[in-house]
């Protein structure tokens, strides 16, 4: 791949790149990371009924638990990705982003509303759209203080401007690369899904407000992280690997899949609800219907490894993302099966489900993410490696065992409260069952903390150190390109 | 065509615009279309009969109703406690851990009552709607008249006083000392609304 090769002769020196703009954004997101992770952590300590701020109106577990998701999705994902798309879609398009003035502006607006909406769900305006509890003027508790929806809707046209401007001067001319398809939709999917999810369910009640209920918690994943995510892996993976991606047959395959089947498959979220049948048919025949893009997608990278095979141990970036896609995978063919209705009659309204959002969530964008920070923070500071290698390597494990370990045990309870109250047990009986596995939920999701406290640690180590002579093992992730 | 589908515009009329307007229209508006036909109720006319756990409320703590509900037990007070209920139950997120819909599928019937239909939720307390997607505690859309008033005021200050094994956080901005405040006698008469317009068996 011809623009593969060009990424790697580009020099990080060219002002094509505004590399404040990168650096900020993954500051702020990390922040962000650490921050929702922290409630995360106090949501688990409250089902182990250890909350530590009992009683307190400003510190209930309800709130902390939005800023939990919304925090993930809209501080720490968004960020990182804004950060990668700084760096990737002007070495892609040839041009700068619109403006830089823009790009300040949009990182200081959206930095604003993402605090004024802490606040805003600390002080009781949440709104009842899950994933999508920013305050929104037009819900029950909303205040005009805190139009938080229609801020977001207008920062969301403005990234779009910024870098829909460049994406069109190249590719309304000639073929684009595969990273500019996924970013060319994610822009506009991202505006359309978000107007549908937040104010549509204020003006239309019950099932019917459930059914874009649904299609939101779905396309912000399925429209929004997925598309941003694969563009950024089309990008990184071949530049790192310096060697093209296995087919491009099953690239177009893999986008054309992806942009048909996503959008249809919303109401799975509420599959025996009082929504009409045949919408729940038909969101299970399309998710299962891209369990099969899915799989070419897989294909696809891991055929590219091969030759490499070793890539995933020796360069960190690379294991990062491979490792991200492990668990992709895991999570979709996990979909194809749990979406089933025999199975949704067991695995509905358990933990079985968090289990499933956490592995997609961290186990495969927070991996990418992380992985993609691996490789451009050195980078965007002027340095050759990261302050210590062998502290990454520890992150690494952390994550992955505190992940793979909280997926593992968030899946066995919902398999026990989902037989328990089948079985009808008494609800207490359900909830002593599994009061285990939340103590072991905790301990799961402290690692991965302290893993990333530990990644926060290392970056600003490398930021504030001075470079040391001393060879670096294990992490060639800047090695220069030959 | 090779070089028309990797260009910008056609990708982003036809996988951007195009497939999610499809999906939009099939997935979401077919949808709603189809059961739009149902009679929707409005909260004026749902306060229109004042529930008698809501009466029972203003005679075990006059004052409190004296402060937060002047008037007593009118129609008025009773659309702004069901109103205050229902958006303390958004503010709180107890939809996070609490569902409002019985599937006809789990023994759910048996455990919580009849089976939900789309028509009991057409109206204005489940506008935005609160079906929810994940059971930490149990569904609520039957909880009308299943406890007592007492039962929910011990209940919302300490779960655990109640529910031993409960992991639900205490609720003490409820209460004026150990009586209900405005947000507590709002979230009791919401909880004894919850189901009422569906015949219990």
């Amino acid at each position: 791949m011809t623009v593969a090769v060009q990424q790697q002769k580009m020099s990080i020196n060219q002002p094509l790149i505004n590399l404040g703009l990168v650096k900020a954004h993954i500051i702020v997101g990390f922040g962000f990371l650490i921050i929702a992770m922290l409630m995360g952590v106090f949501y688990a300590l409250q089902l182990n009924n250890m909350y530590p701020f009992p009683g307190i109106e400003f510190l209930s577990p309800g709130r902390i638990r939005m800023i939990h998701t919304n925090g993930v999705a809209f501080g720490f994902i968004v960020n990182v990705f804004l950060a990668g798309l700084y760096w990737a879609v002007p070495r892609l398009t040839k041009s700068k982003v619109l403006d830089d003035r823009l790009g300040w502006l949009i990182f200081w607006v959206y930095l604003f509303i993402i605090l004024w909406t802490v606040v805003g769900i600390l002080a009781g305006h949440g709104q009842a759209v899950e994933w999508g509890e920013t305050p929104n003027m037009f819900s029950p508790n909303g205040s005009i203080l805190f139009p938080i929806d229609t801020l977001v809707l207008v920062g969301l046209i403005l990234i779009a401007i910024q870098f829909l401007t460049p994406i069109f001067k190249f590719g309304s001319k000639e073929p684009m690369y595969v990273s500019l398809w996924y970013f060319s939709v994610a822009f506009i999917w991202v505006i359309l899904t978000y107007a549908m999810g937040n104010f549509l369910p204020e003006f239309i009640p019950g099932a019917g407000g459930a059914t874009f209920v649904g299609l939101y918690i779905h396309d912000l994943v399925g429209l929004l992280v997925t598309p941003l995510g694969w563009g950024m892996m089309y990008f990184f993976v071949p530049s790192l690997l310096k060697k093209p991606i296995w087919s491009h047959a099953v690239s177009l395959l893999g986008f054309w899949g992806l942009a048909f089947f996503y959008p249809l498959q919303g109401v799975h979220h509420f599959i025996y609800s009082t929504i009409p049948m045949f919408a729940q048919f038909g969101a299970v025949v399309s998710t299962v219907a891209i369990e099969i893009m899915v799989v070419t997608v897989f294909i696809n990278f891991f055929m590219t490894l091969r030759g490499r095979e070793l890539a995933p141990v020796t360069n960190m970036p690379i294991r990062w993302f491979y490792t991200g896609m492990v668990f992709y995978v895991i999570t979709c063919i996990q979909c194809a099966v749990h979406v089933q209705f025999w199975a949704q009659e067991f695995v509905h309204f358990t933990d079985w489900v968090v289990g499933h959002a956490h592995l997609i969530m961290f186990g495969t964008f927070g991996f990418w993410l992380i992985g993609i920070t691996t490789d451009l923070w050195p980078r965007v500071l002027g340095k050759q490696n990261w302050w210590s290698p062998a502290l990454h390597e520890w992150v690494f494990w952390m994550c992955t065992i505190g992940l793979a370990s909280m997926f593992v045990a968030l899946t066995s309870a919902g398999l026990v409260e989902g037989f328990l109250w089948k079985g009808l047990a008494p609800w207490e009986v359900s909830l002593q069952s599994v009061r285990l596995i939340w103590l072991f939920r905790t301990a799961t999701g402290l690692l991965m903390f302290v893993g990333i406290l530990l990644f926060a640690y290392n970056m600003y180590m490398t930021y504030t150190r001075p470079e040391t002579e001393e060879a670096s093992v294990g992490m060639p992730a800047v090695a220069p390109a030959k | 065509m090779e070089k028309t589908i990797e260009k910008f515009q056609f990708i982003f009329l036809v996988a951007g615009i195009g497939f999610f307007a499809l999906a939009f229209i099939v997935s979401g508006v077919v949808t709603v279309n189809a059961i739009s036909d149902l009679p929707y109720t409005s909260l004026d006319e749902m306060s229109q009969d004042v529930s008698p756990y809501f009466i029972a409320m203003s005679n075990q703590y006059p004052e409190q109703f004296e402060t937060y509900y002047p008037g007593g037990p009118t129609s008025e007070n009773y659309r702004e406690a069901l109103n205050l209920g229902r958006n303390v139950y958004i503010a709180e997120a107890c939809w996070h851990c609490h569902t409002q819909q019985v599937r006809p599928v789990a023994n759910e019937d048996v455990r919580f009552g009849p089976v939900s239909t789309a028509a009991e939720q057409q109206h204005e307390l489940m506008l935005p709607q609160l079906l929810g997607t994940r059971r930490v505690g149990p569904d609520l859309s039957r909880e009308s008249g299943f406890r007592s008033n007492d039962w929910h005021a011990a209940h919302f200050y300490n779960p655990q006083a109640v529910a031993p094994t409960s992991v639900m956080p205490r609720y003490t901005w409820f209460y004026d000392g150990k009586a209900p405040n405005k947000k507590g006698i709002a979230m009791i008469t919401y909880m004894q609304w919850l189901g009422s317009n569906v015949e219990q068996q």
